[in-house]
């Protein structure tokens, strides 16, 4: 539990060359577009975060069956790491998207199939963290936990589809736009270029965050150990 | 004809929020870690006197 492991030491470094690397293309490289302005500049980390986000719910799901299947703790770590990881990148992705519809939708918030399904993701993963805390013993919280992870997984593919299923003024970046989609943009190489190494850089930055955060619940297991043996 | 709308100001404030979430996030990994660290070297610490004082006890009684 000392010192990083070296590989966790690079994935770190590579993780922050990559995010610095990305901001500087977001800025330098991209091309301003042509109607919505700088504000456009906001979608290669509103996806990338969102990414980051469905991928931390995903990865709960298979540490949620993983740890249901051989019930060792190390899964409920991973768990918890990822659901507290991606909950803090959807809420980025949906800020940062309320301040890309002000100027493009003329409107901060509307009840968009989009806008509602990531909404009810976040508050599904929140509850998640809020069942956590009710429960005090470790095996039946992590059990819980685990369960919920899977069932609650349900609402990620439901946000991924709904700009695809319905109706939406959310506009479609990989596959078809909705006719009635507002603030679509088709992109240049230099624009498909910064979106794919934001996606990779933050990808990375789930990887080695990830890892820290399962290091945390190690340190937090082993410290309440501890403070068990001298009680008893 | 007409140049890209206006949105500099939306866009600082969207990168506010990214680098913002983020950086409170990530300090507050490195502030629940430090705080962990301080009550295992607490614990430990207690620990030791516990075994010190159970030693101390067990010649007082011989």
């Amino acid at each position: 539990m000392g010192s990083n492991p070296r590989l966790l030491i690079i994935i770190d470094a590579l993780a922050i060359l990559l995010v610095l690397a990305a901001t500087v293309m977001v800025f330098a490289y991209a091309p301003i577009e042509a109607v919505m302005g700088h504000v456009q500049k906001v979608f290669y980390f509103h996806v990338a975060t969102g990414w980051t986000g469905m991928l931390g719910f995903g990865v709960a799901v298979i540490s949620g069956i993983a740890y249901l299947a051989t019930r060792k703790s190390i899964w409920d770590k991973v768990g918890l790491g990822a659901i507290e990881i991606g909950l803090a990148f959807m809420l980025i992705c949906i800020v940062t998207g309320s301040i890309w519809a002000r100027p493009i939708w003329n409107t901060w918030w509307t009840w968009d199939p989009r806008l509602t399904t990531a909404t009810i993701m976040e508050l599904v993963y929140a509850a998640y963290m809020m069942l956590r805390q009710g429960i005090e013993e470790p095996e039946k919280r992590a059990r819980f936990g685990a369960v919920y992870a899977i069932i609650g997984f349900i609402s990620v593919p439901l946000t991924f589809f709904s700009i695809r299923i319905f109706r939406t003024i959310h506009p479609v970046v990989v596959g078809s736009n909705d006719p009635g989609a507002m603030g679509s943009f088709n992109m240049t190489p230099a624009m498909t270029q910064t979106f794919m190494l934001s996606l990779l850089a933050f990808s990375v930055l789930f990887i080695s965050l990830l890892w820290h955060r399962i290091r945390l619940g190690q340190l937090e297991e082993k410290v309440e150990q501890m403070k068990l043996s001298l009680t008893q | 004809m007409e140049g890209p709308a206006d949105t500099l100001n939306y866009m600082i404030a969207g990168y506010a929020v990214i680098f913002g979430v983020m950086f409170i996030y990530i300090a507050s990994l490195v502030i629940r870690w430090r705080n962990l660290r301080q009550d295992e070297q607490l614990l430990e610490n207690a620990e030791i006197e516990e075994e010190r004082s159970q030693e101390l006890y067990a010649t007082e009684e011989v």
